[in-house]
């Protein structure tokens, strides 16, 4: 079967951009939206799960529902209590991400300041962050044919050692918080090394390996949290002592409002996107990773070490998704981390792997439309139920990783270089 | 079952693998289809399973034209095959793996256990095959696992024609022995059987009629009496002459020493034994024989990938030994894999990207840690001007490009760097006249450099025209070296070892190896 990766398509409607042929736009255009490419593919699968949500939303609700017993005589009340409900749940969704509208109104009356405005971009990109580092740390590694499952075990690590450096010295906030950064991104490569040397010297499948790290990972965390060295000097709960405020993660936009989250670890995730993608399509050492990623024997022929790019790729990886936990227990858990600070970023960033099609671009922007319904979910509650953010995640990861359905479904035309289908060569 | 093939062709795109192929197999014969690889054998039997579509020409059973939708056509129409690598399910028992797809219920889906014991006991029986129906099959020897394979294929519907695809491939010496009296029992009962190989021994040991196939085409029909020599040149070719000019070779300081070098596979075969070989800069040195005799592990010892177990490898005068790839190819090793698409290139590559797999952290090529695209770009163009590789653009994925342009920018790539000796493994394998006969004046031009060229190939047309001085590898063993103009049947003879005191010991020669009988025997139970 062909592993064809290469879709030259999204360059199509240009070559049809000569002087004379307008109409001729149109309708490579209009070829363009109809044919099952990875962009269109992308786009048609959220609007799918958008639909596959709304019907969802529909179900759960008890009073559309009961709209839907008496559809046949007044169908009317049925479709207008389905159509409210989706505009409404979808615009809660918004105003929790992006706008939020009534602020929008109470700032034209001046009741509200601009920095209010931007408070639900802030939460998106919040929740963003560390998505696009643990993004980039899966991606990454797919790229090297390793499927890195072990991102939520090297965050916990990263949280760990950025904490660490982050209360245990003293030092100016221009040394300290670098320093912090610098921790977190090597106690995540030191443990996303592991599975890496464990594949190059034993040939443990890293997949096994991270699951397993992951694990220990967290209960690591759960027995550190408790140990005097880390615990809380004021508080009785399970929660870490705070960072000195030399080594907090400044916020982006404090100056416009307090209340605004965004803080400097994103500009951090943005350049390390910047960084992964030179390294993957500019660096030796990233064509070192694309050529054992695609063909481990004619790599070894040519004289490439496989086990030491399994390991120096996971490293690197592991950096990266230390950073996110660097990201977090300098930024949102500054004042203590707990059990519950790196949520579910690291398997997340799985999904956001995938989705952006484990390339750092994608990655990005797969991120901030994660961090999107995350905030949206977490602001619309409990009007919306919280799980319609998970489950419109699912549902779009699961038509981008099945082309084949989306096609079916769109009657879309094959690309001229076949469907792209994600591929996790781990498996 | 008799079974005929009438100018059966199969053509992938331009491609012709299967060309004309006419053949019968009479009822309870064993007809041997003998040829190198990639000679077309495989295709020609997928044809005949089903698994193939044929381009044109007809499949004839018991003169009824017939057409194979998939494999379950071919079962159903008394064809069983047994694969090279074996289909078996490893953790189910042997009763389980034969009523595989064909299951026994007592009704409602339930499996009925005695049902499908007592048919793998009935064929046991039937055709004197011994096999424990509760054995778990990943437990079984590799011999005992295509007992296995053979009992299923025997036990379709109304099998008569079994079709074994290189089945001693994997086989020791006394499996080797077993299988062979099993497919005469087979026959003498009156299954027919289409027996591939490229083992000449095997051949004459067993089949009734032989069949040779090179490059597609049907070249030979010998009777099982026919010499060793008269097949093994058959089958490596004698129509074709290729004229390649070159002047005497002028050899000089040895570029490539090896002594004794020795090699045991994982499952503990010596796969090269005591190796002895010299290359001289200047001069291209054939290493002819018939494929599996060692030619892979040599190759791969010589670039390091593999470690011998014992010997000594010297290339330019430096023992080699503890030397990574790496920098093998950097003080001057050029290498050309026999399997172009697993070692050669990265199909998924550009081009470009391609031409540099061995030097993208050499200058010019690296800056800095970073790729220079630019001057990878330039070295595109020039080697795909110099090399004609037909491609639409440096930036154009390898699997887009045919197999002889594919094998051009291995070429290309090998040859744009300084290098002291080549090692060419089958070099215009899977490679069109065209590009073969660019490939040989390239390979000549080289040596008149001063490089020294170990030249691969179980072509001897190829080694005729080429080698400048003559190595046979046999066992993994060089059995003799000889100068360029001997005769092909003295060269013939060397290949399957036929002149070499004491070379039955070790060869898979079926009839010496009763002795060891017993002990495969044992290890069943």
């Amino acid at each position: 079967m062909s592993t064809d990766t290469k879709t030259p398509t999204a360059d199509e409607p240009e070559a049809g951009e000569t002087p004379e042929s307008k109409p001729n736009f149109m309708r490579l255009f209009g070829r363009y939206l109809t044919e099952a490419n990875s962009v269109m593919v992308t786009i048609y699968s959220l609007l799918l799960a958008f639909l596959i949500g709304a019907i969802l939303l529909i179900v759960s609700d008890e009073y559309t529902r009961s709209t839907f017993s008496y559809f046949f005589s007044r169908p009317q009340d049925a479709w207008y209590a389905s159509r409210d409900l989706i505009v409404e749940s979808y615009t809660a969704l918004f105003e929790g991400a992006i706008l939020n509208l009534s602020t929008l109104d109470r700032y034209a009356a001046g009741t509200a300041e601009f920095g209010d405005l931007l408070r639900p971009l802030s939460e998106t990109l919040t929740y963003a962050t560390p998505l696009i580092f643990t993004g980039l740390a899966v991606g990454l590694a797919f790229r090297a044919g390793l499927f890195n499952i072990g991102a939520q075990g090297q965050l916990i690590f990263g949280m760990m050692g950025a904490l660490i450096i982050g209360f245990a010295l003293d030092l100016p906030a221009v040394i300290h918080l670098p320093l912090a950064v610098i921790a977190g991104a090597l106690a995540g490569a030191a443990f996303g090394a592991v599975p890496g040397v464990l594949k190059a010297t034993t040939g443990a499948h890293e997949v096994i390996s991270s699951i397993m790290l992951n694990n220990i990972a967290a209960l690591f965390l759960v027995w550190a949290i408790s140990t005097e060295f880390l615990h809380s000097e004021t508080k009785t709960d399970l929660i870490t002592k705070p960072v000195d405020e030399s080594a907090v993660m400044p916020k982006l936009l404090s100056g416009l409002s307090e209340s605004l989250r965004v803080n400097w670890a994103l500009l951090i995730g943005i350049g390390a996107a910047v960084f992964t993608w030179w390294l993957l399509s500019r660096s030796t050492f990233g064509f070192r990773i694309r050529a054992v990623g695609f063909n481990e024997h004619a790599s070894a022929t040519a004289g490439m070490r496989i086990g030491s790019t399994y390991t120096t790729t996971m490293a690197v990886a592991g950096g990266l998704a230390g950073l996110a936990g660097a990201a977090l227990s300098l930024g949102v858990g500054s004042a203590g981390i707990t059990t519950n600070t790196a949520l579910e970023y690291g398997f997340d960033g799985i999904t956001v792997a995938l989705l952006g099609r484990a390339k750092p671009g994608g990655i990005v922007a797969a991120a901030l439309l994660f961090g999107a319904l995350k905030a949206g979910a977490l602001s619309a509650q409990p009007d919306v139920p919280v799980d319609i953010s998970t489950l419109l995640q699912a549902t779009i990861v699961l038509f981008i990783a099945a082309p084949a359905l989306v096609k079916a479904i769109l009657h879309l035309r094959t690309p001229r270089g076949g469907l792209v289908t994600l591929e996790a060569k781990g498996w | 079952m008799r079974l005929e093939l009438k100018g059966l062709t199969k053509k992938f795109g331009s491609f012709t693998a299967d060309d004309d192929i006419d053949l019968v197999v009479e009822p309870g014969q064993i007809h041997a289809v003998l040829g190198e690889n990639g000679a077309g054998k495989s295709t020609l039997m997928n044809m005949l399973y089903g698994i193939l579509a044929p381009t044109s020409g007809e499949i004839l059973i018991d003169g009824e034209p017939v057409t194979f939708e998939g494999p379950g056509d071919a079962i159903a129409a008394g064809i069983g095959m047994v694969h090279q690598h074996f289909k078996l399910v490893g953790p189910f028992s042997v009763a389980d793996n034969v009523q595989l797809g064909r299951e026994h219920t007592q009704g409602l889906g339930v499996l009925s256990a005695k049902a499908a014991r007592k048919a793998v006991l009935d064929v046991s029986e039937e055709y004197g095959l011994k096999l424990d129906p509760d054995a778990i099959c990943e437990d079984l020897p590799v011999g005992v696992q295509q007992r296995v394979e053979i009992v299923k294929a025997l036990s379709g519907p109304k099998t008569e024609l079994l079709i074994l695809d290189e089945p001693t491939a994997v086989l020791t010496p006394a499996e080797i022995t077993e299988l062979l009296q099993i497919m005469r029992n087979l026959a003498a009962a009156g299954t027919s059987i289409l027996f591939i190989s490229h083992k000449l021994k095997e051949v004459q040991a067993v089949a009734d009629t032989v069949t040779v196939i090179r490059r597609g085409k049907v070249v030979a029909e010998l009777e099982p009496t026919a010499s060793e020599a008269e097949m093994a040149s058959a089958m490596v070719g004698r129509a074709v002459t290729l004229q390649v000019d070159k002047t005497p070779a002028e050899p000089g300081e040895a570029r490539l020493e090896i002594e004794g070098l020795t090699v045991v596979s994982d499952a503990g075969v010596k796969v090269l034994d005591g190796l002895e070989l010299t290359v001289h800069s200047g001069e291209i040195v054939g290493l002819a024989g018939v494929e599996g005799n060692g030619q892979t592990e040599l190759a791969r010892s010589i670039l390091g990938l593999i470690k011998p177990d014992e010997g000594r490898i010297a290339i330019d005068g430096k023992d080699v030994h503890g030397a990574s790839p790496a920098h093998r190819i950097a003080d001057g090793l050029g290498y050309i894999p026999e399997d172009r698409g697993r070692d050669g290139v990265i199909t998924e590559f550009s081009v470009a990207e391609n031409l540099v797999l061995n030097q993208y952290r050499d200058a010019p090529f690296a800056r800095r840690g970073a790729v220079n695209a630019g001057a990878v770009r330039k070295r595109a163009v020039d080697s795909i001007a110099e090399f004609d590789i037909r491609t639409q653009s440096p930036e154009e994925p390898v699997s887009a490009l045919s197999g002889g342009n594919a094998q051009k920018v291995i070429i290309a790539r090998e040859f744009s760097r300084p290098r002291r000796l080549l090692v060419a493994a089958q070099p215009t394998r899977g490679v069109d006249v065209g590009a073969s006969q660019f490939i040989h004046s390239r390979l000549v031009a080289e040596r008149d450099t001063g490089t020294g060229v170990l030249l691969i190939s179980s072509e001897l047309d190829e080694i005729y025209a080429l080698a400048d001085r003559i190595a046979v590898i046999y066992n993994g063993r060089i059995v003799g070296e000889v100068a360029p103009d001997t005769p092909r049947a003295v060269i013939g003879r060397l290949m399957v070892g036929a002149d070499i005191a004491g070379a039955d010991d070790t060869a898979p020669a079926p009839d010496d190896a009763d002795q060891t009988d017993e002990e495969a025997n044992g290890g069943d139970r």
